[in-house]
């Protein structure tokens, strides 16, 4: 587990395996890339809608005008929109037949390689020993969520978390006395405000949030990271938590945080709430805080390989 | 827009005000995490820090034709380096301390006391801010400490930051935690149960 290659021999593992591992690595590369600098365009559209309701002249639209230029330098020179190139979070969706090993091994050494040429940060460290392998692989790194499917293709999706955010993420215990939060939709919104307010700046905003009502501590933190591999312009299946997203994002803007904590109008640029079924005796709210840097991507991938069409 | 230009005397750093926005053009020092524990520690810092700026930065660094290139350098999150940076801010002389989501009070008094403010640049601007970094002048401790943590001194020009806590006891970071609370309550009152 602890010990990579320096030299990626993924042809030799997928000899065996009905996966043409190089093309597929080739394309995890592309894909970490991508995702590294470039901005997907409904955040970008977001980030824009945003800057425009800052004041002219103020410290928000200052803020908002650097990270408006930081996006476009990012992707001109195809180098990390930010320096802390985050957690590594795959969720992947492959044809049933594949070999799920040689798929997880291919990404590892993809993203070995992708620290080499630097489109990720040597980000990776023992929490033990305090050392940095640099190649950001070993225990939980990179994180990898397989699932097969009936299809014949891949779903490779990516986000790249930063530890700014990571570190205001928040997950509640309801009842909570601190916030007056009881077991019911209010008490879900009084959460998610002041999980905003904890925040502040430190979360690099204007954020976004992903939230899950419900499942165990482990489950919750998860599908809330899921939550923000849906568009930021998507509307909620559910139209009572469409409604909750709504005036949870409307009353976020309203405690004038603003951009990187600054002051200002825009705090959170969405929110984006799922549920899950719990135990009568658990009512967990976990939220997960993404920044403006909100580095996400996907592809639908041929068996082969080859990326057929980007997400985002 | 405000420019502030090395060499940074007391005169210069108090003249600042909270909220102002400020380029920066002289020579600054990356430090986090290690660094800042190691001083605590009982070391002392490679560098003169007497009137200098400290970045809280792990820079991605490469060489090209031999010499070093930042090329991604946005702040990290400050906090971290509460129970130290008073310290250094003393037993130093250091007149700025660049970083990001704010310092504690802690900090904020030592900046009152000494002469020293606090600096806030854009979290995730790591492009735009490599650019104005002109030159790797030299490396500390990267042996030591690893190329995020090492003492990069970095000659940035028009360096752009925004200014959160200032000499004379304001913090940005203390009001508008107090008014979002205020709003906050104010929100939670309107909740139906």
């Amino acid at each position: 587990m602890n010990s990579t290659p320096d030299v990626p021999d993924v042809q030799a593992v997928a000899a065996s395996s009905g996966v043409s591992s190089s093309k597929l690595y080739e394309t995890f590369i592309e894909v970490i890339r991508k995702t590294s600098t470039e901005l997907p365009q409904d955040v970008i559209d977001c980030i824009e809608a945003g800057k425009k309701t800052e004041e002219k002249d103020s410290r928000g639209a200052y803020a908002m005008g650097i990270i408006t230029q930081n996006i476009g330098l990012a992707k001109v020179k195809s180098q990390p929109l930010c320096q802390d190139t985050g957690s590594i979070l795959f969720y992947i969706h492959y044809p049933s037949h594949l070999d799920a090993e040689v798929i997880s091994e291919t990404a590892r050494q993809a993203v070995a390689e992708a620290t080499k040429k630097g489109y990720l940060r040597q980000n990776s460290v023992d929490s033990l020993t305090g050392k940095n392998n640099g190649t950001n692989v070993g225990p939980g790194s990179p994180t990898l969520h397989l699932e097969p499917w009936k299809k014949s293709h891949f779903d490779i999706r990516l986000m790249l978390k930063g530890g700014g955010c990571e570190n205001v993420g928040a997950q509640y215990s309801l009842p909570d006395t601190r916030i007056g939060a009881g077991r019911d939709i209010s008490g879900v919104k009084k959460c998610i405000l002041d999980a905003v307010q904890q925040a502040q700046g430190k979360g690099c905003g204007p954020g976004v949030l992903g939230v899950t009502i419900g499942g165990d501590r482990a489950t919750g933190y998860l599908s809330s990271k899921e939550q923000l591999l849906r568009k930021m312009n998507d509307t909620n299946p559910n139209p009572e938590l469409a409604k909750l997203e709504k005036e949870c994002t409307d009353a976020a803007n309203e405690l004038g945080i603003g951009p990187m904590g600054f002051g200002g109008k825009t705090t959170l640029m969405g929110t984006k709430v799922n549920a899950l079924n719990r135990l009568p005796a658990s009512f967990f709210v976990s939220i997960s805080y993404m920044c403006w840097a909100y580095r996400r991507q996907g592809a639908e991938i041929s068996a082969d390989g080859t990326i057929q069409k980007w997400l985002y | 827009m405000i420019q502030l230009q090395a060499p940074f005397t007391e005169d210069k750093i108090r003249a600042l005000k909270t909220g102002d926005m400020v380029e920066i053009t002289g020579v600054v020092f990356t430090g986090r995490d290690a660094v800042h524990k190691w001083i605590h520690d009982g070391n002392e810092p490679p560098v003169s820090l007497k009137d200098g700026i400290i970045y809280h930065c792990g820079p991605v660094v490469v060489k090209q034709e031999g010499k070093w290139v930042v090329t991604a350098a946005g702040p990290t999150t400050s906090i971290r380096e509460e129970p130290y940076q008073a310290g250094i801010i003393e037993k130093y002389g250091l007149r700025a301390v660049i970083g990001k989501g704010g310092m504690g009070e802690k900090t904020r008094l030592a900046c009152a006391k000494f002469g020293c403010v606090y600096l806030h640049a854009v979290g995730g601007a790591a492009q735009v801010l490599a650019e104005a970094i002109k030159e790797v002048e030299t490396v500390y401790g990267l042996e030591q400490f690893g190329s995020p943590e090492a003492i990069w001194q970095l000659r940035v020009e028009k360096f752009p930051v925004v200014v959160t806590i200032d000499a004379h006891g304001r913090s940005l970071h203390k009001e508008i935690e107090a008014s979002s609370s205020e709003k906050l309550a104010e929100i939670f009152s309107t909740i139906k149960k």
